[in-house]
Protein backbone atom coordinates (compact mmCIF):
# COMPACT_ATOMS: atom_id res chain seq x y z
CA UNK A 1 0.00 0.00 0.00
CA UNK A 2 1.31 3.60 -0.45
CA UNK A 3 -0.83 5.06 1.50
CA UNK A 4 0.77 3.49 4.57
CA UNK A 5 -0.33 5.89 7.55
CA UNK A 6 2.06 9.03 7.65
CA UNK A 7 4.97 8.33 9.88
CA UNK A 8 6.66 10.97 11.63
CA UNK A 9 10.49 11.40 11.80
CA UNK A 10 13.14 13.08 13.96
CA UNK A 11 14.00 16.70 12.38
CA UNK A 12 17.08 16.72 9.56
CA UNK A 13 19.35 18.89 7.44
CA UNK A 14 17.47 20.40 4.26
CA UNK A 15 19.57 18.99 1.26
CA UNK A 16 22.29 21.91 0.48
CA UNK A 17 21.83 24.30 -1.50
CA UNK A 18 22.85 23.66 -5.15
CA UNK A 19 25.73 26.27 -5.76
CA UNK A 20 25.83 29.62 -7.33
CA UNK A 21 22.12 29.32 -7.78
CA UNK A 22 21.27 32.70 -6.41
CA UNK A 23 21.44 35.90 -7.80
CA UNK A 24 20.44 38.99 -4.96
CA UNK A 25 21.94 42.11 -6.46
CA UNK A 26 18.83 44.40 -7.95
CA UNK A 27 21.95 46.62 -9.62
CA UNK A 28 24.87 45.32 -12.05
CA UNK A 29 27.72 48.60 -11.14
CA UNK A 30 30.50 46.67 -11.74
CA UNK A 31 32.27 43.49 -10.92
CA UNK A 32 34.46 44.28 -8.71
CA UNK A 33 31.86 43.21 -5.81
CA UNK A 34 30.94 40.59 -7.52
CA UNK A 35 32.32 36.48 -6.49
CA UNK A 36 33.07 33.64 -9.16
CA UNK A 37 30.17 32.07 -8.49
CA UNK A 38 28.17 35.15 -9.21
CA UNK A 39 29.89 35.51 -12.79
CA UNK A 40 29.55 32.22 -13.43
CA UNK A 41 25.20 32.26 -13.04
CA UNK A 42 25.25 35.47 -15.03
CA UNK A 43 27.55 33.47 -18.19
CA UNK A 44 25.63 30.17 -17.60
CA UNK A 45 21.79 32.28 -17.48
CA UNK A 46 23.73 34.15 -20.59
CA UNK A 47 23.84 30.90 -22.32
CA UNK A 48 20.26 29.57 -22.37
CA UNK A 49 19.26 33.37 -23.28
CA UNK A 50 21.60 33.18 -25.97
CA UNK A 51 19.32 30.20 -27.41
CA UNK A 52 16.14 32.05 -27.54
CA UNK A 53 17.96 33.98 -30.53
CA UNK A 54 18.13 30.77 -32.60
CA UNK A 55 14.30 30.19 -31.75
CA UNK A 56 11.22 30.67 -34.16
CA UNK A 57 9.95 32.88 -32.24
CA UNK A 58 13.06 35.42 -30.75
CA UNK A 59 11.02 36.58 -27.73
CA UNK A 60 10.14 35.45 -23.59
CA UNK A 61 7.45 37.43 -21.77
CA UNK A 62 9.93 37.44 -18.64
CA UNK A 63 9.97 40.99 -18.26
CA UNK A 64 6.49 41.91 -19.71
CA UNK A 65 4.98 45.13 -18.49
CA UNK A 66 8.08 46.08 -17.19
CA UNK A 67 9.86 49.24 -18.51
CA UNK A 68 13.52 50.11 -18.92
CA UNK A 69 15.05 53.18 -19.46
CA UNK A 70 18.25 53.67 -21.60
CA UNK A 71 19.77 56.74 -20.08
CA UNK A 72 22.92 57.30 -21.73
CA UNK A 73 24.45 60.82 -21.26
CA UNK A 74 27.73 59.93 -23.06
CA UNK A 75 27.13 58.65 -26.87
CA UNK A 76 26.80 54.94 -27.75
CA UNK A 77 25.34 53.04 -30.56
CA UNK A 78 26.74 49.94 -30.08
CA UNK A 79 25.54 49.42 -26.14
CA UNK A 80 22.48 51.06 -26.52
CA UNK A 81 21.38 48.85 -29.57
CA UNK A 82 21.94 46.14 -27.72
CA UNK A 83 20.44 46.51 -24.48
CA UNK A 84 17.78 47.86 -26.55
CA UNK A 85 17.12 44.51 -28.28
CA UNK A 86 17.29 42.42 -25.38
CA UNK A 87 14.94 44.50 -23.30
CA UNK A 88 12.72 43.87 -26.43
CA UNK A 89 13.88 40.27 -26.86
CA UNK A 90 12.91 39.88 -22.62
CA UNK A 91 9.46 42.05 -23.98
CA UNK A 92 10.00 45.13 -21.78
CA UNK A 93 9.13 48.46 -22.96
CA UNK A 94 11.95 50.67 -23.72
CA UNK A 95 12.28 54.58 -23.93
CA UNK A 96 15.03 55.78 -25.29
CA UNK A 97 17.47 59.06 -23.48
CA UNK A 98 20.50 60.67 -24.97
CA UNK A 99 22.05 63.49 -22.98
CA UNK A 100 21.45 66.19 -25.72
CA UNK A 101 17.23 65.34 -26.13
CA UNK A 102 17.31 65.36 -21.67
CA UNK A 103 17.03 68.26 -19.05
CA UNK A 104 20.61 67.56 -17.89
CA UNK A 105 21.38 69.93 -20.86
CA UNK A 106 18.82 72.38 -19.07
CA UNK A 107 20.86 72.33 -15.68
CA UNK A 108 19.08 69.67 -13.92
CA UNK A 109 21.08 67.06 -11.54
CA UNK A 110 21.36 63.70 -12.17
CA UNK A 111 19.47 62.58 -9.57
CA UNK A 112 16.36 64.69 -10.30
CA UNK A 113 16.48 63.50 -13.58
CA UNK A 114 16.70 59.91 -12.24
CA UNK A 115 13.90 60.69 -9.60
CA UNK A 116 11.64 61.87 -13.01
CA UNK A 117 11.84 58.47 -14.38
CA UNK A 118 11.37 56.54 -11.92
CA UNK A 119 8.32 58.70 -11.14
CA UNK A 120 7.09 57.30 -14.07
CA UNK A 121 7.21 53.95 -13.22
CA UNK A 122 10.77 52.86 -15.03
CA UNK A 123 11.51 49.84 -13.44
CA UNK A 124 15.50 49.42 -15.33
CA UNK A 125 17.80 51.81 -15.84
CA UNK A 126 20.38 51.46 -18.07
CA UNK A 127 23.08 54.40 -17.69
CA UNK A 128 26.22 55.52 -19.32
CA UNK A 129 27.94 58.21 -17.80
CA UNK A 130 30.92 59.94 -18.03
CA UNK A 131 31.83 60.08 -14.66
CA UNK A 132 32.97 57.42 -12.43
CA UNK A 133 30.61 56.30 -9.88
CA UNK A 134 27.08 57.74 -11.49
CA UNK A 135 25.70 54.16 -11.49
CA UNK A 136 26.81 53.44 -8.10
CA UNK A 137 24.96 56.80 -7.17
CA UNK A 138 21.88 56.51 -8.59
CA UNK A 139 21.83 52.54 -7.30
CA UNK A 140 21.46 53.62 -4.17
CA UNK A 141 19.10 56.09 -4.15
CA UNK A 142 16.63 54.61 -6.37
CA UNK A 143 14.44 51.61 -5.97
CA UNK A 144 14.38 50.73 -9.99
CA UNK A 145 17.62 48.12 -10.89
CA UNK A 146 20.44 49.86 -12.45
CA UNK A 147 22.36 48.69 -14.86
CA UNK A 148 25.90 50.29 -15.57
CA UNK A 149 26.42 50.62 -19.31
CA UNK A 150 29.87 52.47 -18.84
CA UNK A 151 30.78 55.05 -16.25
CA UNK A 152 33.90 57.52 -16.69
CA UNK A 153 36.92 55.02 -16.90
CA UNK A 154 35.84 53.28 -13.87
CA UNK A 155 33.86 49.88 -15.18
CA UNK A 156 31.74 48.31 -18.00
CA UNK A 157 30.65 45.25 -16.51
CA UNK A 158 28.38 44.26 -19.84
CA UNK A 159 31.09 44.31 -21.73
CA UNK A 160 33.78 42.08 -19.78
CA UNK A 161 31.04 39.84 -19.32
CA UNK A 162 30.41 38.93 -22.80
CA UNK A 163 33.93 39.28 -23.44
CA UNK A 164 34.17 36.15 -20.59
CA UNK A 165 31.50 34.55 -21.66
CA UNK A 166 33.03 34.41 -25.63
CA UNK A 167 36.09 32.97 -24.03
CA UNK A 168 34.37 30.27 -22.47
CA UNK A 169 32.27 29.31 -25.34
CA UNK A 170 35.37 29.57 -27.82
CA UNK A 171 37.73 28.21 -25.22
CA UNK A 172 36.08 25.84 -23.24
CA UNK A 173 37.30 28.06 -20.30
CA UNK A 174 38.22 30.79 -18.65
CA UNK A 175 40.44 29.18 -15.51
CA UNK A 176 43.96 28.52 -16.58
CA UNK A 177 43.68 31.14 -19.92
CA UNK A 178 46.34 33.83 -20.89
CA UNK A 179 44.44 36.91 -22.29
CA UNK A 180 46.93 40.14 -23.17
CA UNK A 181 44.87 43.21 -22.90
CA UNK A 182 46.25 45.70 -25.35
CA UNK A 183 45.94 49.10 -25.68
CA UNK A 184 44.87 52.12 -23.71
CA UNK A 185 44.12 50.74 -20.31
CA UNK A 186 44.73 53.48 -18.39
CA UNK A 187 41.41 55.29 -19.69
CA UNK A 188 39.77 52.15 -19.96
CA UNK A 189 36.61 51.05 -18.37
CA UNK A 190 36.57 47.57 -20.77
CA UNK A 191 39.74 46.96 -19.23
CA UNK A 192 39.47 47.10 -15.92
CA UNK A 193 35.61 45.15 -15.82
CA UNK A 194 37.79 42.90 -17.67
CA UNK A 195 40.56 42.53 -15.32
CA UNK A 196 38.07 41.84 -12.64
CA UNK A 197 36.27 39.01 -14.30
CA UNK A 198 39.32 36.87 -15.63
CA UNK A 199 40.96 37.02 -12.32
CA UNK A 200 38.32 35.82 -10.40
CA UNK A 201 37.58 33.33 -12.92
CA UNK A 202 41.48 32.43 -12.59
CA UNK A 203 42.63 33.42 -15.72
CA UNK A 204 46.02 35.03 -16.22
CA UNK A 205 45.99 38.69 -17.73
CA UNK A 206 49.02 40.54 -19.38
CA UNK A 207 48.64 44.15 -19.69
CA UNK A 208 50.24 45.88 -22.97
CA UNK A 209 50.72 49.28 -23.98
CA UNK A 210 52.75 52.26 -24.06
CA UNK A 211 54.10 53.17 -20.69
CA UNK A 212 52.04 56.10 -20.64
CA UNK A 213 48.64 54.21 -21.19
CA UNK A 214 49.69 51.27 -19.15
CA UNK A 215 51.35 52.15 -15.71
CA UNK A 216 52.84 49.97 -13.47
CA UNK A 217 49.98 50.77 -10.62
CA UNK A 218 48.23 48.46 -12.31
CA UNK A 219 50.51 45.37 -11.24
CA UNK A 220 48.80 45.68 -7.31
CA UNK A 221 45.91 43.93 -9.13
CA UNK A 222 47.21 40.75 -10.23
CA UNK A 223 48.29 41.87 -13.58
CA UNK A 224 51.27 41.20 -15.19
CA UNK A 225 52.30 44.83 -16.97
CA UNK A 226 54.74 44.91 -20.07
CA UNK A 227 55.26 47.36 -22.87
CA UNK A 228 56.38 44.69 -25.49
CA UNK A 229 53.77 43.09 -27.74
CA UNK A 230 55.69 40.87 -29.55
CA UNK A 231 57.14 38.53 -26.35
CA UNK A 232 53.40 38.34 -24.94
CA UNK A 233 51.96 36.95 -28.64
CA UNK A 234 53.39 33.69 -28.64
CA UNK A 235 52.02 33.46 -25.11
CA UNK A 236 49.04 34.40 -24.99
CA UNK A 237 45.38 32.60 -25.88
CA UNK A 238 43.22 35.80 -26.57
CA UNK A 239 44.52 38.97 -27.69
CA UNK A 240 41.81 41.60 -26.26
CA UNK A 241 42.21 44.60 -28.57
CA UNK A 242 41.19 48.05 -26.93
CA UNK A 243 39.92 50.81 -28.85
CA UNK A 244 42.27 54.41 -28.61
CA UNK A 245 40.36 56.86 -26.82
CA UNK A 246 40.86 59.71 -29.12
CA UNK A 247 37.48 61.30 -27.12
CA UNK A 248 38.62 60.16 -23.87
CA UNK A 249 42.32 61.67 -23.71
CA UNK A 250 44.95 64.34 -24.67
CA UNK A 251 47.69 63.74 -27.49
CA UNK A 252 50.14 63.61 -25.02
CA UNK A 253 50.05 60.01 -24.73
CA UNK A 254 51.59 58.82 -27.93
CA UNK A 255 53.52 60.56 -29.84
CA UNK A 256 50.98 59.76 -33.29
CA UNK A 257 48.68 57.06 -34.03
CA UNK A 258 51.22 55.83 -36.46
CA UNK A 259 54.02 55.46 -33.98
CA UNK A 260 51.18 53.28 -31.66
CA UNK A 261 50.33 50.72 -35.05
CA UNK A 262 53.86 50.21 -35.48
CA UNK A 263 54.68 48.93 -31.49
CA UNK A 264 51.24 48.10 -30.17
CA UNK A 265 49.11 47.66 -33.69
CA UNK A 266 48.31 43.91 -34.38
CA UNK A 267 49.73 43.42 -37.97
CA UNK A 268 49.80 40.89 -40.39
CA UNK A 269 53.53 39.78 -39.61
CA UNK A 270 52.97 40.27 -35.53
CA UNK A 271 49.58 38.16 -35.66
CA UNK A 272 52.23 34.76 -37.11
CA UNK A 273 53.85 35.15 -33.73
CA UNK A 274 49.93 33.50 -32.22
CA UNK A 275 49.79 30.42 -30.64
CA UNK A 276 47.56 28.81 -33.50
CA UNK A 277 43.96 28.39 -32.37
CA UNK A 278 44.29 32.29 -30.07
CA UNK A 279 41.75 34.55 -30.19
CA UNK A 280 41.42 37.64 -31.44
CA UNK A 281 38.38 39.74 -29.33
CA UNK A 282 38.15 43.67 -29.82
CA UNK A 283 35.26 45.30 -27.95
CA UNK A 284 34.59 47.88 -30.96
CA UNK A 285 34.28 50.08 -32.63
CA UNK A 286 37.31 48.94 -34.54
CA UNK A 287 39.68 51.53 -35.78
CA UNK A 288 40.87 49.38 -38.76
CA UNK A 289 44.64 49.80 -39.57
CA UNK A 290 45.26 51.54 -36.09
CA UNK A 291 44.54 48.99 -33.31
CA UNK A 292 44.16 45.60 -35.54
CA UNK A 293 45.00 45.16 -39.18
CA UNK A 294 41.90 45.40 -41.23
CA UNK A 295 42.19 41.56 -43.09
CA UNK A 296 42.95 40.45 -39.15
CA UNK A 297 39.76 41.60 -38.31
CA UNK A 298 37.68 39.54 -41.00
CA UNK A 299 40.35 36.21 -40.57
CA UNK A 300 38.74 33.50 -38.45
CA UNK A 301 40.61 34.13 -35.70
CA UNK A 302 38.64 36.79 -35.21
CA UNK A 303 35.66 36.56 -32.67
CA UNK A 304 34.39 40.07 -33.09
CA UNK A 305 31.26 39.48 -34.42
CA UNK A 306 30.39 36.80 -32.04
CA UNK A 307 31.37 39.23 -29.46
CA UNK A 308 28.66 41.26 -30.76
CA UNK A 309 25.77 38.01 -30.46
CA UNK A 310 26.91 37.09 -27.12
CA UNK A 311 26.36 41.04 -26.06
CA UNK A 312 22.55 40.51 -26.49
CA UNK A 313 22.49 36.94 -24.50
CA UNK A 314 24.25 38.45 -21.54
CA UNK A 315 22.17 41.63 -21.16
CA UNK A 316 19.48 39.64 -21.32
CA UNK A 317 20.43 37.59 -18.13
CA UNK A 318 21.72 40.75 -16.59
CA UNK A 319 18.58 42.20 -17.02
CA UNK A 320 16.40 39.33 -16.25
CA UNK A 321 18.41 38.87 -13.22
CA UNK A 322 18.72 42.03 -11.64
CA UNK A 323 14.85 42.59 -12.82
CA UNK A 324 13.99 39.56 -11.09
CA UNK A 325 15.57 40.50 -7.80
CA UNK A 326 12.65 41.88 -5.39
CA UNK A 327 13.89 44.58 -2.59
CA UNK A 328 12.20 43.91 0.51
CA UNK A 329 9.94 46.31 2.01
CA UNK A 330 12.18 47.61 5.19
CA UNK B 1 14.94 -3.34 5.61
CA UNK B 2 16.37 -0.55 4.76
CA UNK B 3 16.06 2.22 7.55
CA UNK B 4 13.18 4.83 6.72
CA UNK B 5 14.59 8.12 4.27
CA UNK B 6 15.00 11.91 5.92
CA UNK B 7 12.55 13.78 5.86
CA UNK B 8 13.52 17.06 4.09
CA UNK B 9 11.80 19.04 7.03
CA UNK B 10 10.74 18.32 10.44
CA UNK B 11 7.90 16.59 10.66
CA UNK B 12 7.00 15.47 6.86
CA UNK B 13 5.43 12.81 6.16
CA UNK B 14 6.33 10.11 3.70
CA UNK B 15 3.73 9.61 1.15
CA UNK B 16 5.96 7.72 -1.56
CA UNK B 17 8.87 5.44 -0.86
CA UNK B 18 11.74 4.07 -3.83
CA UNK B 19 9.52 1.13 -4.48
CA UNK B 20 6.37 3.09 -4.74
CA UNK B 21 8.00 6.06 -7.01
CA UNK B 22 9.09 2.70 -9.51
CA UNK B 23 6.17 1.49 -9.48
CA UNK B 24 4.32 4.56 -10.53
CA UNK B 25 6.59 5.39 -13.03
CA UNK B 26 6.86 2.22 -14.87
CA UNK B 27 2.89 2.19 -14.84
CA UNK B 28 2.99 5.73 -16.66
CA UNK B 29 5.48 3.93 -18.96
CA UNK B 30 3.43 1.00 -19.67
CA UNK B 31 0.62 4.07 -19.97
CA UNK B 32 2.47 6.06 -22.50
CA UNK B 33 3.32 2.73 -24.70
CA UNK B 34 -0.32 1.93 -24.89
CA UNK B 35 -1.18 5.57 -25.63
CA UNK B 36 1.67 6.14 -28.16
CA UNK B 37 1.75 3.44 -30.48
CA UNK B 38 5.12 5.01 -32.38
CA UNK B 39 7.49 5.63 -29.53
CA UNK B 40 10.03 7.22 -31.83
CA UNK B 41 7.96 10.30 -32.45
CA UNK B 42 7.88 10.55 -28.96
CA UNK B 43 9.86 13.32 -26.83
CA UNK B 44 10.41 13.12 -22.93
CA UNK B 45 10.94 16.73 -21.95
CA UNK B 46 11.81 17.61 -18.35
CA UNK B 47 10.65 20.83 -16.59
CA UNK B 48 13.68 21.76 -14.33
CA UNK B 49 14.61 20.42 -12.00
CA UNK B 50 12.86 17.47 -11.23
CA UNK B 51 11.23 17.05 -14.40
CA UNK B 52 14.59 15.94 -15.90
CA UNK B 53 15.22 13.16 -13.94
CA UNK B 54 11.88 11.83 -14.38
CA UNK B 55 11.86 12.32 -18.23
CA UNK B 56 15.18 10.49 -17.83
CA UNK B 57 14.04 7.51 -15.85
CA UNK B 58 10.97 7.05 -18.14
CA UNK B 59 12.93 7.18 -21.29
CA UNK B 60 14.98 4.13 -19.32
CA UNK B 61 11.79 1.98 -18.45
CA UNK B 62 10.62 2.47 -22.40
CA UNK B 63 13.70 1.08 -23.49
CA UNK B 64 13.59 -1.43 -21.09
CA UNK B 65 10.29 -2.54 -21.91
CA UNK B 66 9.92 -1.98 -26.04
CA UNK B 67 13.85 -1.49 -26.90
CA UNK B 68 12.99 2.40 -28.07
CA UNK B 69 14.76 4.86 -26.44
CA UNK B 70 13.06 7.97 -27.11
CA UNK B 71 14.44 11.54 -27.28
CA UNK B 72 14.92 13.45 -23.99
CA UNK B 73 15.38 17.05 -23.60
CA UNK B 74 14.59 19.88 -20.72
CA UNK B 75 12.08 23.36 -21.74
CA UNK B 76 13.15 26.24 -19.69
CA UNK B 77 9.90 27.76 -17.44
CA UNK B 78 11.71 30.42 -15.74
CA UNK B 79 11.58 32.90 -18.37
CA UNK B 80 7.93 32.06 -19.45
CA UNK B 81 6.76 32.58 -16.24
CA UNK B 82 4.16 35.47 -15.82
CA UNK B 83 4.84 35.66 -11.73
CA UNK B 84 8.63 36.61 -11.95
CA UNK B 85 7.43 39.84 -9.93
CA UNK B 86 6.29 36.94 -7.39
CA UNK B 87 9.66 35.63 -6.58
CA UNK B 88 12.08 37.70 -4.36
CA UNK B 89 14.90 36.68 -6.48
CA UNK B 90 15.04 35.07 -10.24
CA UNK B 91 14.22 31.52 -10.95
CA UNK B 92 17.14 29.91 -12.27
CA UNK B 93 17.28 29.41 -16.14
CA UNK B 94 17.85 26.29 -17.86
CA UNK B 95 18.81 25.59 -21.24
CA UNK B 96 16.45 23.84 -23.59
CA UNK B 97 16.79 21.30 -24.96
CA UNK B 98 14.18 19.73 -27.84
CA UNK B 99 13.96 17.98 -30.90
CA UNK B 100 15.27 19.56 -34.25
CA UNK B 101 11.98 19.45 -36.15
CA UNK B 102 8.98 19.76 -33.85
CA UNK B 103 6.59 18.92 -36.84
CA UNK B 104 5.33 15.31 -36.50
CA UNK B 105 6.67 14.79 -32.72
CA UNK B 106 4.57 14.35 -29.41
CA UNK B 107 5.95 15.87 -26.73
CA UNK B 108 5.44 14.94 -23.44
CA UNK B 109 5.99 17.44 -20.59
CA UNK B 110 7.32 15.62 -17.34
CA UNK B 111 7.12 17.29 -13.73
CA UNK B 112 7.35 16.50 -10.50
CA UNK B 113 4.36 18.01 -9.03
CA UNK B 114 1.33 19.18 -10.74
CA UNK B 115 -0.06 22.17 -8.67
CA UNK B 116 -1.45 25.11 -10.04
CA UNK B 117 -0.94 24.45 -13.45
CA UNK B 118 1.06 28.06 -14.39
CA UNK B 119 4.15 25.75 -14.55
CA UNK B 120 2.63 23.75 -17.38
CA UNK B 121 1.05 26.73 -19.34
CA UNK B 122 4.94 28.22 -19.21
CA UNK B 123 6.72 25.01 -20.68
CA UNK B 124 3.46 25.10 -23.25
CA UNK B 125 4.45 28.96 -23.71
CA UNK B 126 8.23 28.38 -24.28
CA UNK B 127 7.74 24.91 -26.70
CA UNK B 128 5.28 27.22 -28.72
CA UNK B 129 8.10 29.79 -29.87
CA UNK B 130 10.07 26.64 -31.40
CA UNK B 131 7.69 25.31 -33.54
CA UNK B 132 3.89 23.68 -33.31
CA UNK B 133 4.44 19.93 -32.22
CA UNK B 134 1.88 17.51 -33.63
CA UNK B 135 0.89 16.98 -29.87
CA UNK B 136 1.77 17.60 -26.29
CA UNK B 137 0.75 15.23 -23.33
CA UNK B 138 1.68 16.03 -20.02
CA UNK B 139 3.14 13.38 -17.45
CA UNK B 140 3.13 14.55 -13.25
CA UNK B 141 4.95 11.99 -10.10
CA UNK B 142 2.16 13.70 -8.37
CA UNK B 143 -0.78 15.46 -8.70
CA UNK B 144 -1.90 17.42 -5.32
CA UNK B 145 -4.79 19.45 -6.68
CA UNK B 146 -5.73 23.43 -6.41
CA UNK B 147 -5.19 24.24 -10.46
CA UNK B 148 -5.89 27.64 -11.39
CA UNK B 149 -6.14 26.94 -14.94
CA UNK B 150 -7.78 24.51 -16.78
CA UNK B 151 -5.07 22.20 -17.48
CA UNK B 152 -5.20 18.07 -16.09
CA UNK B 153 -2.37 15.54 -16.72
CA UNK B 154 -2.74 12.54 -18.83
CA UNK B 155 -0.90 10.40 -16.65
CA UNK B 156 -0.25 10.60 -13.15
CA UNK B 157 1.67 8.54 -10.64
CA UNK B 158 -0.44 9.79 -7.47
CA UNK B 159 -3.25 11.87 -6.50
CA UNK B 160 -2.36 13.55 -3.51
CA UNK B 161 -5.51 15.25 -1.79
CA UNK B 162 -3.47 18.32 -0.21
CA UNK B 163 -4.55 21.57 1.55
CA UNK B 164 -3.67 24.66 0.10
CA UNK B 165 -1.33 25.52 2.63
CA UNK B 166 0.52 22.25 2.89
CA UNK B 167 3.78 21.49 0.95
CA UNK B 168 5.32 18.46 -1.05
CA UNK B 169 8.77 17.59 -1.73
CA UNK B 170 10.12 15.11 -4.16
CA UNK B 171 13.60 14.05 -3.49
CA UNK B 172 15.91 11.73 -5.70
CA UNK B 173 19.03 10.23 -5.31
CA UNK B 174 20.41 11.60 -8.51
CA UNK B 175 19.26 15.51 -7.90
CA UNK B 176 18.97 15.87 -4.33
CA UNK B 177 21.63 12.75 -2.56
CA UNK B 178 18.66 11.64 -0.59
CA UNK B 179 16.74 8.50 -1.18
CA UNK B 180 14.05 8.83 -3.77
CA UNK B 181 11.23 10.09 -1.61
CA UNK B 182 7.99 11.94 -1.89
CA UNK B 183 7.03 14.11 1.54
CA UNK B 184 4.14 16.28 3.22
CA UNK B 185 4.39 19.16 5.38
CA UNK B 186 2.27 21.50 6.89
CA UNK B 187 4.13 24.45 5.72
Amino acid sequence: METAAPVKYQAAPTPPARDNDTWTHKDLVGLQDLTAAEINHVLDTAAAFKDVGAREVKKVPALRGQTLVNFFVEASTRTRVSFELAAHRLSADVINMTATSSSLTKGETLKDTAKNLEALHADIIVLRHSSAGAAQFLAERLEASVINAGDGAHEHPTQALLDTFTIREKLGRVAGIHVAIVGDILFSRVARSNIHALLKLGARVTLVGPSTLVPREFEPMGVKVTHDLDSVLPEADVVNLLRIQHERQRKEYFPSLGEYTQFFGLTKQRAERLKPGALIMHPGPINRGVEIDSDLADSVRSVILDQVTNGLAVRMAVLYLCAGVRVPES
Amino acid sequence: MNPPPTPPTPGAALVLDRASIERCLKRIAHELIERNPDLAKIALIGIPSRGIEIAKRLAGYLKDFTGTEPFTGVVDVAMHRDDLHRHRLPPRVERTILPHDLEEVTIVLTDDVLFSGRTCRAAMDSISSFGRPARIQYAVLVDRGHRELPIRADYVGKNVPTALGQRVHVRFAATDGIEDSVWMSQT
